[in-house]
C-alpha cells in the first residue's frame, strides 16, 4: 500500500515508522528540510513522564505513553531511564502533597535522598517526590535520529514542498494521505486550536543534574532537563493563544526564576536559546485520529506529543489497513474515539 | 438581584482559568450553574484574533462575561487591560485586580480606588477586588462602584474566610450594595459560610479548577452557595449557651420529679 504522510513533525515521523513496519511505500511530504525549529516537536521538552503528568491528564495520556515508552526505549540510544524529581519551594509545599496525591508509581524523598540522586541539589529541598520509571531525551537528536532510520528504511522524503489548499483537498496520488501537519491542519479541523508554549534553553558548567526536575508552580508545569554538554532545557509555559511571534518578558522572568529557585548558580548561566511555539489541542487536550475518505488526521497532541504519538500512530496504522500489527503489553480496550466524516 | 443594571440569579461567579482542558472547563462551568464567568485578559489575550478560539470556547458557554485584569500591579496596566477588554467582550463590565503585593497578591487599595475612579468615568462599571477594610470599600463606592468584592483570603490560597468579623462589619455597613466574597475559597463549606453571612454572591476559580474532578467540585460549589443563600434567607437562629428543649418540657408526666 502507498501511504502519503503530510508532516515530519513527531507525527509525521511515528506515523511513516509504523507503517513502514507493515511493509507500506511511505512518503513524507514536508514544508521544510528538518527536523528543524518549524516544527513542535523541536521544542519539546522530551520527559518521558506518564505518571508526573497524570497529575492533570486524563488517563489515556498515561496508557499510550506507557506504550510510546516501550517504543523509545527499544528505538533510541538517547533514551535515559533515571526517572524524574518533583520538588516544590517551601511555599508550595501544600501543592506537593496533592501531586503526590494525584500520582502514581513514586517515593518520597527527603533531603539526604534528595542529595543521593542530585547532588547538586543537597539542602536545597527537604523533601519530593521521585519517579523511578520516567525516562527522557533530547528531542533534537532523536527527530533526526528517526528520520535517518526511516530513509535507510526506504522512506522518500519529500523536503520544502509546501502544498496548496487545492493540493490538500485534491485527492492523494497514493492510496491514502496522512495528515500529520500539526496546527496548520486548522483548515480542515475545526476544534483544533494552539496553546502557546515558551521554553529556554540555557548552559551552565556550575550545575549538574542527572535527570528531570519539574519544580511545582501554581500556575504550569515547570520543568528542568538535562542535556549534553551542559545544556539545560526550562520550559514551559501553557497560554491559550495561537500568537507565536515571541516569548513575553513575563514568561521569560518566570521560567528563568525557576531554574534560580533551583539552583543560585543558574544565575550565572548563559542564555542560549528562547523558544516560542503552538501546541496542536482539541478541548480536551487528548490527540485524536478522524477519518474524511481517504485521509486520515492525526492531531492534537497538545503538551504530550513524545508520549502519544507513537501509540496513536500504531492506532492509526491499524484503522488505515484494517488488522490489528501486533499485541503489546500495554494494549487496552480502551482506544482512543475514531471520528468519521467527509469532506 | 442585580449587578449594575443586569439581573442576576446565580450566585455563583465561576473563573476559566486553570483547567485541565477547556472541554472539562465548560462541563465545569455547566455544573457551576453560574450566568457570569471571569476571564483573565492578560495572559490569554495576545493581540487580535491570536486567542480567538480560547475566547470562542467562553462565548459558548453563553454566559455573561466579567473581563478581569488579573495580575495588574498598576494603575495604567489596569487602565488598558481593561479598555482591551471591554473591545474583546463589548462589555462595560471590568473586574479590577489592581495587585499590590506578590506574596499575598493583596490588592493596591489606592491604586484601585485611583483606578475606579478613572474607569467609571469613562463608562465601565467596575467590580472592585479589594480587602474588607470599611474605609477603602468607602472610597471605592465615592469613586463610583456600585459592587465591592472584598477577599476571603489570598488568592489561590484556599483557605476561606479569614476575617469574619470584617467581612460581617462591611455587610452590615453596606446593605444595599451588592457584596461578593472574591478569591481565597478552597472548600464549598467557605462558600456557605460566605453566603450566610448575608454575601450575595462567590466568585472563585482556583478551588474548583484545580480539584481532581473540576466538575463534580463545580457541583459541591453550587449546592453549597445555594444553601447559604436559601439560610441567610431563612433567617437562622442565634446561638444560645444553655439548652432550649425542641417540646415543652412542661408538659410532661414527672418533669419536676426532682424538685418534689
Amino acid at each position: 500500500m502507498k501511504i502519503e504522510i503530510i508532516g515530519s513533525g513527531i507525527v509525521g515521523l511515528s506515523c511513516a515508522a509504523f507503517f513502514t513496519e507493515q511493509d507500506c511505500d511511505v512518503t513524507v511530504i514536508s514544508t521544510s528540510n528538518g527536523p528543524d525549529e518549524s516544527c513542535c516537536s523541536w521544542w519539546a521538552g522530551g520527559m518521558l513522564a506518564p505518571w508526573c503528568e497524570m497529575e492533570s491528564a486524563e488517563p489515556l495520556i498515561g496508557e499510550l505513553g506507557l506504550e510510546s515508552m516501550k517504543f523509545w526505549e527499544k528505538f533510541t540510544s538517547s533514551y535515559q531511564k533515571k526517572g524524574t524529581l518533583v520538588v516544590a519551594t517551601s511555599r508550595d509545599l501544600p501543592d506537593l502533597k496533592r501531586f503526590g496525591r494525584r500520582t502514581e508509581n513514586w517515593q518520597q524523598v527527603k533531603q539526604n535522598e534528595i542529595a543521593t540522586l542530585e547532588p547538586d541539589l543537597a539542602d536545597r529541598f527537604t523533601t519530593g517526590l521521585y519517579y523511578p520509571e520516567e525516562a527522557h531525551f533530547d528531542p533534537r537528536q532523536v527527530l533526526p535520529e528517526l528520520k535517518n532510520y526511516l530513509k535507510n528504511k526506504g522512506v522518500i522524503f519529500q523536503s520544502n514542498t509546501s502544498l496548496s489548499t487545492q493540493d490538500l483537498h485534491a485527492p492523494p496520488k497514493a492510496d491514502h494521505r496522512i495528515d500529520c501537519r500539526g496546527l496548520a491542519a486548522q483548515d480542515h479541523l475545526d476544534e483544533l486550536r494552539g496553546v502557546k508554549g515558551e521554553m529556554i534553553l540555557i548552559k551552565s558548567s556550575e550545575v549538574k543534574l542527572s535527570r528531570p526536575i519539574r519544580l511545582l508552580h501554581p500556575r504550569i508545569p515547570l520543568y528542568i532537563v538535562p542535556r549534553e554538554n551542559n545544556l539545560f532545557m526550562v520550559g514551559a509555559t501553557m497560554i491559550e493563544n495561537e500568537n507565536r511571534s515571541g516569548a513575553t518578558v513575563r514568561s521569560v522572568l518566570e521560567l528563568l526564576s525557576a531554574a534560580y529557585a533551583l539552583h543560585p548558580a543558574f544565575g550565572e548561566a548563559e542564555i542560549i536559546e528562547i523558544g516560542v511555539d503552538a501546541r496542536p489541542a482539541f478541548p480536551d487536550n487528548l490527540p485524536r485520529i478522524i477519518r474524511k475518505g481517504n485521509t486520515t488526521y492525526l492531531n492534537g497532541m497538545y503538551r504530550h506529543g513524545y508520549l502519544a504519538a507513537p501509540a496513536m500512530a500504531k492506532r492509526l496504522v491499524e484503522q488505515v489497513l484494517g488488522y490489528n500489527t501486533t499485541t503489546t503489553p500495554y494494549e487496552q480496550a480502551n482506544k482512543p474515539a475514531l471520528s468519521t466524516g467527509s469532506m | 438581584m442585580k449587578f449594575y443594571d443586569e439581573e442576576i440569579s446565580s450566585r455563583f461567579l465561576i473563573g476559566t482559568a486553570l483547567y485541565p482542558s477547556p472541554a472539562i472547563m465548560l462541563e465545569a462551568i455547566k455544573a457551576s450553574r453560574a450566568e457570569i464567568v471571569t476571564v483573565s485578559l492578560r495572559r490569554e489575550s495576545g493581540t487580535e484574533q491570536a486567542g480567538q478560539n480560547f475566547w470562542s470556547f467562553i462565548k459558548d458557554t453563553g454566559a455573561k462575561v466579567l473581563p478581569n485584569t488579573a495580575g495588574c500591579k498598576s494603575v495604567k496596566e489596569a487602565i488598558t487591560t481593561a479598555h482591551m477588554a471591554r473591545e474583546i467582550f463589548e462589555t462595560p463590565w471590568v473586574k479590577l485586580e489592581v495587585i499590590g503585593e506578590d506574596d499575598s497578591l493583596q490588592p493596591d487599595v489606592f491604586g484601585l480606588v485611583e483606578a475606579a475612579r478613572i474607569l467609571t468615568e469613562d463608562g465601565f462599571q467596575v467590580f472592585p477586588y479589594t480587602t474588607e477594610d470599611l474605609v477603602v470599600a468607602e472610597k471605592l463606592i465615592a469613586a463610583g462602584c456600585e459592587i465591592l468584592m472584598p477577599w476571603g483570603a489570598p488568592i489561590g490560597s484556599g483557605r476561606g474566610l479569614n476575617n469574619i468579623y470584617g467581612l460581617r462589619s462591611l455587610r452590615a455597613h453596606f446593605p444595599n450594595i451588592p457584596l461578593i466574597v472574591d478569591a481565597g475559597i478552597g472548600l464549598p463549606s467557605h462558600a456557605v459560610a460566605a453566603m450566610e453571612l448575608g454575601y450575595d454572591a462567590v466568585l472563585l476559580n482556583t478551588a474548583v479548577a484545580k480539584a481532581g474532578d473540576p466538575v463534580l467540585m463545580a457541583t459541591a460549589f453550587a449546592l453549597a452557595i445555594e444553601s447559604g443563600l436559601q439560610c441567610y434567607q431563612a433567617d437562622p437562629i442565634e446561638k444560645r449557651d444553655m439548652a432550649a428543649p425542641s417540646t415543652p418540657v412542661a408538659g410532661l408526666p414527672f418533669w419536676n420529679q426532682d424538685h418534689a
